[in-house]
């Protein structure tokens, strides 16, 4: 109870921000709720089961795309809804084929998925309707997106927690730890994998449409940049992707952090994603979280 | 009441029949060793009951129902539980959450309150009661066995399968294991137990089916199955061979 009114105070606490700030930090807010939201929405599947997906991309850059395709014809909450409903229909369709795969196999399809749905877009617009880029002019301003995207993060956070106190988060633990002894436990493995699944693509395809605003024009170059799917990755597992605010803690200083390295070191920040994503893996492997918990419990030990 | 009938059960990988028309029929209540040596398909027959494996042919009838090839959480939730002959445990979850699993998605589907009754008693069968909140992973080899027992048990299984649960357990653990049987099946639990101890099986089995090279090759009263010459020939060798 305690916790939720901490967490409720401090989206109050949030959602005023906009009053105080001026328009370069509101955008810097912005990337950083849209990073949050991300990370967030991927460990709600992935952070129990272990699946490594690398799929972010392809459905927040559909989510982008349906808005750039949908904005001029129809009233932008339509847009979000249609965007929703696109993203849950592709999860299940990938989900269906793909969650029987494991391990490495997963990742390689889920990466593969980002590009195959930038390529089959890319030769739609230029053999079907002969145009690339699309422009989105939607009457939104900063406030509006920021907002909207605190609520995703919001949205994302709570059923998160939900999730993890209901029979659903026991069985992603489960199947996490071993599929098999899941199986043969009662869980009817694909149907809570395809679930879970099916909630995380569909936040992330909002996220991509509730940012898309932002860009004014997309095309499938810009939305379908892998380098979103990699970040969210890395952000989530610094955090600790199988903790409820390990996302969050990731994502704020890796977002602020490569906000500044591409100011100053356009050319070859790329270089530090790949070094951050090594250092990551090999020293907090379990995450920030999961360290400072294994260093308290150290200092305990040693206090008298 | 029969509760278990495998029909002409058969399990082939590529030209190698793992099990062979395996047929016997089980009355509720009742605890049955399954013997043989190594590779005969004793491993695999469960697998097929407990639905891990498909059955290439044959039927396996549970509770008027066949179950044959039917996925392992459906066979779960009409109340088989099973051991693994390697012991498999969730490393990264609690003792309770271990065994509140089975309690929760299998044959009961208890939630709340009662799914935590239930896993704390399968935990105190099993001598585990008091380190409920310890982590899976840091539990020793027996400990581990005794989880997997309790898991099984918070299943509230019908039919428990035992796959060398008591192999590997020192000769105090042992007794104490096998008085662990004993009372479960007193419980009326139907058990199916692989099991190479020979001091257990006598104890705890009134009756026997021995396999061999897949195909059940005697099936019956303890002593008399153990006496037969075909068996004896299974695990000596042929009297011609000698």
């Amino acid at each position: 109870m305690i916790r939720l009114a901490i967490a409720l105070a401090a989206l109050a606490a949030l959602a005023v921000v906009p009053m105080f700030v001026s328009e370069y930090e509101l955008g810097l807010m912005i990337g950083m709720a849209t990073y949050v939201a991300l990370a967030s929405a991927w460990a709600l599947f992935s952070g129990h089961t272990r699946y490594i997906s690398l799929a972010t991309v392809a459905f927040y850059g559909t989510g982008a795309y349906t808005v750039a395709v949908l904005n001029e014809t129809l009233p932008y909450p339509v847009v979000i809804l249609c965007a929703g409903l696109i993203g849950a229909a592709m999860a299940l369709l990938v989900g269906l084929s793909t969650l029987r795969l494991s391990g490495i196999y997963f990742v390689i399809f889920t990466f593969g998925l980002a590009e195959l749905v930038r390529q089959l877009i890319t030769w739609y617009e230029v053999t079907i309707t002969g145009t690339l880029g699309r422009y989105i002019f939607l009457d939104l301003s900063a406030r509006d997106i920021y907002w909207q995207m605190l609520a995703l993060v919001a949205i994302a956070i709570g059923l998160t927690a939900w999730i993890n106190r209901s029979r659903l988060g026991l069985a992603l633990r489960a199947i996490g730890d071993d599929e098999v002894v899941a199986a043969h436990s009662g869980i009817h493995l694909a149907r809570t994998k395809l679930f879970a699944f099916t909630i995380s693509a569909t936040l992330i395809t909002l996220v991509g449409a509730v940012a898309s605003p932002r860009w004014v024009y997309v095309e499938p170059l810009i939305v379908f940049n892998p380098t979103v799917s990699f970040l969210t990755v890395i952000m989530a597992l610094l955090g600790g992707a199988n903790r409820l605010w390990g996302p969050l803690v990731g994502a704020i200083p890796l977002f602020l952090l490569f906000e500044w390295l591409s100011v100053n070191f356009p050319d070859t920040y790329p270089i530090f994603l790949g070094l951050m994503f090594i250092a990551v893996v090999f020293v907090l492997p379990n995450g920030l979280l999961a360290g400072f918990d294994d260093l308290r419990a150290r200092f305990g030990r040693t206090k008298p | 009441m029969t509760l278990l009938k495998v029909d002409k059960a058969a399990r082939n990988f590529g030209g190698l029949k793992a099990v062979d028309q395996v047929s016997f029929e089980m009355e509720s209540g009742t605890i049955m060793g399954l013997l043989g040596p190594n590779g005969s398909g004793k491993t695999t027959l469960l697998n097929l009951i407990s639905g891990f494996l498909a059955p290439s042919s044959g039927k396996i009838i549970f509770n008027g129902q066949n179950l044959a090839g039917a996925r392992v959480d459906k066979i779960a939730r009409a109340g088989i539980a099973r051991t693994f002959q390697l012991v498999r445990i969730l490393p990264s979850l609690t003792l309770l959450e271990n065994v509140m699993l089975p309690a929760v998605f299998g044959h009961q589907a208890h939630w709340g309150k009662e799914a935590d009754r239930v896993a704390r008693e399968a935990l105190e069968k099993t001598g585990l009661g008091d380190r409920a909140g310890a982590h899976a992973g840091d539990l020793n080899y027996i400990d581990q066995k005794r989880l997997e027992l309790a898991r099984a048990l918070a299943a509230e299984p019908e039919l428990l399968l035992l796959d060398e649960w008591l192999a590997g357990l020192n000769p105090t653990e042992l007794q104490e294991g096998i008085r662990l049987i004993s009372s479960l099946s007193g419980s009326g639990i139907t058990i199916i137990m692989v099991e190479h101890i020979m001091e257990a099986v006598r104890a705890l089995c009134p009756r026997c089916a021995v396999m061999n090279a897949g195909k059940l090759i005697a099936d019956g009263e303890t002593s008399q199955v153990l006496s037969d010459k075909s068996v004896i020939a299974a695990y000596l060798g042929d009297a011609e061979d000698a």
